[in-house]
């Protein structure tokens, strides 16, 4: 039975389910950065898998579904950062807005525009490429997990290194960070530290887009509500454990997206949906406590060494 | 000196409730070092931000080398050559000393990388040629306020400024680092061609330092002065619109039977290192017992214990006969024990709070300003406020008004009102006037003398020697979490008080400070 579970499968999948909170983290870190903690994600994904679909059921394109995903979620970024940014309201409430109103659009529109309840599919949408990557089949364990992913699988990994570079090598990097540490600094010097912000707003709008439209086009082409099942806060969970750093971001949303290929493969051995769809969320939970213990600890190491310095 | 560089004229700016700048006429001159003195909330911030591009004025014109401009944000300022170290640093904690010094111009590759080399190297540059010291890569959160300053300065000068607005640069430094800052000030006029427009309070360093003096008064330009021709005492009537100044203060005398008494305290720091060392002090009724110490050696730490805020590993704190030591401080303040802390933005006040909420903090829950602790009664705490303000000269325009728009002054009036009018037997008052203009400097003088002729018993720690010896009948000195020397107020010099402070000096008559 453990060779059912943990098989090369198991990696396959995490790969997949990991996609989505990569790139919604890289959104999301954006945002910290610049000193936004943005709860929105979730329904920014919510919208981005919507729109997917309907761009890629009526231009029978899966271009045209990231597209009009992509846009929606600039919409959206523009949005956030006009409530939270120009008129300061409270980054939570207008984060929670923004799920809510996520899940009630998708819904309404679901059936006024499909005519459906519950879940759109059909074969008029367009599924997003796959890439098979041309030398890679030659090795045989590699070739299973890593090659014939949908294109954001590639794409959110060549994000990673490219927010990283953005964040820390550019000016423009520096500027998002300086506008969420002191925005003042940054004014001071002549770099308007808003416009730093709506950037890094818009910018956590297109890749959650992007996200949602890995999810709705990417494996299965469909559209159910709340498909986005927390994805967003999980990402957030990931942002937190990487500490807004991309690259850890990274291996944390990876570890968090074998948690929950894991749970789908307990699924296939007959252990309860009701059991293994809760691994994921628990062990964010469990993840989330042992970073904060750790910080706890350092803190009191830290305090042991000094004392016996004296 | 040469001709006028920037002129204002008419420079008008009302924020809701204070006119801030009042028709201010301004000239600086090429190559001279200006200084701007008045009390807080005179106004000087404000106009030198409407100087920099940071408020926009309502009314007036502002004019660069003869040509009227406006200076709409603050690049249009930098690209005139006008630099502004700010009061609160504008500095990025977690960044690098040369990340922040390039901030907004950095050296590029390629035109989109960074380039970091490049910024450690114009870091480098600059250290010598202006003489200022920094470490490139050191994190700013990591280096002095000295230092920070020196960064904030060389920021400017990087800009390329040929005018330098330093807003109050010498209200976080210690007297050397003061003294380091003018050197590196003149050298920046005489030998590098810089104008340089300071903020100050203290009028020694206009005095030392300035070719002219402007002086401010609740929002208007007073007048310049050639600073040659000019002498404290008139720049301080100037300041305050009455004579002032140091007289000397009517103590009567009502020393009485010892009220608060502390034994063998020890207490630590918050890395845990033993900050107090067994502290062993009294203090009499309608008597002022000053600490003096070099900031960090004890001073704060002793204050947090002795009114709760911080654990006692061991000692006794006793009040009227009953021993305090790990009591509340709630249960602290109840048995008599009134706390102006050193601190009024963190500990002292509520920032986002409006002052009838701060000065109600801890009476907030009691009759009659509630009932039963819940229902507030609106009537009687506005009218307490009302009473506090007026007595205690707070400048507002309404009582409604959120603590964070008041001036320094007005902000550590509410502290003293507030802790005052709990009519306690005993005061502990820590940097009762730090960052405070000098007519409140003044006043909270005397109302300090006043409760001592009252009877109240007053702890003071300050790090002014001045404001000790003016104010204190008994000093202690303390050194390292230890006392070093207690002394009649009188018996001492300032220098060789100094001595005992720096623990080159110990008296060892121990257990009777
Ligand atoms: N942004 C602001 N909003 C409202 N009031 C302000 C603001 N900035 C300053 N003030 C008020 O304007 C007056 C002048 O302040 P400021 O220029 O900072 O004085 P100074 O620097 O001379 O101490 C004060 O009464 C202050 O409370
Ligand atoms: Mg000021």
């Amino acid at each position: 039975m453990l060779g059912q579970v943990f098989n090369l499968s198991l990696l396959q999948n995490t790969i997949r389910t990991a996609t989505p909170l990569i790139l919604a983290g890289l959104g999301g870190l954006l945002t910290m950065h610049a000193g936004m903690l943005n709860i929105g994600m979730e329904g920014m994904i919510l919208l981005g898998a919507f729109f997917g679909v309907v761009g890629s059921y009526f231009f029978a394109s899966s271009f045209m579904g990231v597209v009009l995903a992509v846009v929606v979620g600039i919409i959206i970024g523009v949005i956030y950062g006009f409530f939270v940014i120009e008129l300061k309201s409270d980054e939570f409430i207008i984060g929670i807005a923004i799920n809510i109103f996520a899940g009630g659009l998708t819904i309404f529109l679901l059936r006024s525009i499909f005519g459906v309840k519950g879940a759109f599919s059909s074969p008029g949408i367009v599924s997003l490429p796959r890439i098979s990557i041309p030398l890679l089949d030659q090795i045989p364990v590699l070739n299973t997990i890593f090659n014939n992913h949908s294109v954001f699988v590639y794409i959110s990994w060549v994000l990673v290194v490219l927010t990283y570079i953005f964040l820390y090598k550019t000016p423009y990097g520096m500027w998002i960070r300086a506008a969420g540490e002191y925005p003042e600094a940054l004014e001071t010097v002549g770099v308007r530290a808003k416009r730093m912000k709506y950037i890094s707003s818009i910018a956590c709008g297109v890749f959650c887009g992007f996200a949602g439209a890995h999810l709705s086009l990417g494996y299965l082409t469909l559209f159910t509500e709340n498909m986005s099942a927390n994805r967003g806060f999980i990402a957030l969970a990931a942002i937190i454990f990487g500490a807004s750093n991309p690259i850890k971001t990274f291996a944390a949303a990876l570890l968090f997206g074998f948690f929950d290929a894991l749970g789908i493969r307990l699924q296939v051995v007959g252990i309860p949906s009701q059991f293994t769809q809760m691994i994921p969320y628990l062990m964010t939970v469990v993840i989330l406590f042992i970073v904060a213990k750790k910080h706890m600890m350092q803190k009191k190491k830290v305090q042991k060494e000094e004392g016996a310095i004296q | 000196m040469g001709q006028d560089m920037i002129e204002l004229k008419g420079v008008t700016k009302q924020f809701p409730g204070v006119l801030a700048n009042d028709a201010i006429d301004l000239s600086i001159e090429e190559g001279e070092i200006h200084a701007i003195v008045g009390e807080n909330g005179a106004g000087k911030s404000t106009l030198m931000k409407i100087l920099y591009g940071l408020q926009q004025p309502d009314k007036g014109e502002i004019f660069f080398r003869g040509k009227a401009v406006k200076i709409s944000n603050p690049s249009v300022a930098i690209n005139m050559g006008i630099g502004m170290v700010h009061q609160h640093f504008m500095l990025l904690p977690s960044f690098t000393v040369a990340e922040n010094i390039v901030l907004g111009i950095e050296p590029r590759k390629r035109s989109i990388f960074m380039d970091y080399k490049k910024a450690v190297e114009i870091t480098q540059d600059l250290v010598r040629t202006y003489g200022l010291k920094v470490e490139p890569q050191l994190k700013v959160r990591d280096v002095s306020v000295g230092i920070q300053q020196r960064i904030e300065i060389l920021k400017a000068l990087h800009k390329g400024a040929d005018i330098l607005i330093l807003d109050e640069p010498t209200a976080v430094l210690t007297p050397q680092e003061t003294e380091e800052l003018f050197v590196v000030i003149r050298k920046l006029v005489k030998e590098l061609n810089k104008t340089v427009i300071i903020i100050t309070h203290k009028l020694q360093e206009v005095m030392a330092l300035s070719h002219r003096v402007s002086v401010m008064r609740q929002g208007k330009l007073i007048g310049t002065l050639e600073t040659k021709d000019a002498s404290e005492q008139i720049i301080a009537e100037m300041m305050v619109g009455r004579e002032v100044l140091l007289e000397p203060l009517e103590k009567t005398t009502v020393e009485g039977k010892t009220i608060l008494e502390v034994n063998h305290l020890k207490s630590r720091d918050n890395r845990g290192l033993l900050a107090l060392r067994g502290v062993n002090l009294h203090v009499k009724e309608g008597e002022i017992l000053g600490i003096a110490g070099v900031e960090g050696n004890g001073q704060s730490e002793l204050v947090e214990a002795l009114t709760g805020l911080r654990e006692i590993e061991s000692g006794e704190v006793m009040v009227f006969s009953k021993n305090l030591a790990g009591k509340s401080p709630r249960e602290i303040r109840e048995s008599g024990i009134a706390h102006v802390p050193e601190d009024r933005l963190i500990t002292g006040l509520s920032k986002d709070a409006t002052i009838t909420e701060n000065m109600m903090m801890g009476l907030h829950d009691q009759e009659p300003y509630a009932k039963k602790g819940i229902h507030t009664n609106k009537q009687t705490i506005r009218q307490r406020v009302e009473t506090l303000i007026k007595k205690f000269d707070v400048r507002t325009p309404s009582q409604d008004v959120l603590v964070e728009n008041l001036s320094g002054g007005n902000m550590q009036k509410i502290v003293i009102a507030r802790e005052f009018a709990f009519d306690t037997p005993i005061l502990i008052i820590s940097q009762p006037t730090r960052g405070v203009d000098i007519g409140a400097i003044e006043f909270i003088h005397q109302q300090i003398v006043e409760k001592r002729n009252e009877g109240c018993a007053i702890l003071l720690i300050s790090a002014e020697l001045d404001e000790l010896f003016r104010l204190s009948d008994r000093i202690i000195t303390v050194y390292e979490g230890e006392l070093t020397g207690t002394f009649n107020n009188g018996e001492i010099s300032k220098k060789e008080i100094g001595l005992y402070m720096t623990g080159k000096r110990k008296l060892s008559k121990e257990g009777g400070a």
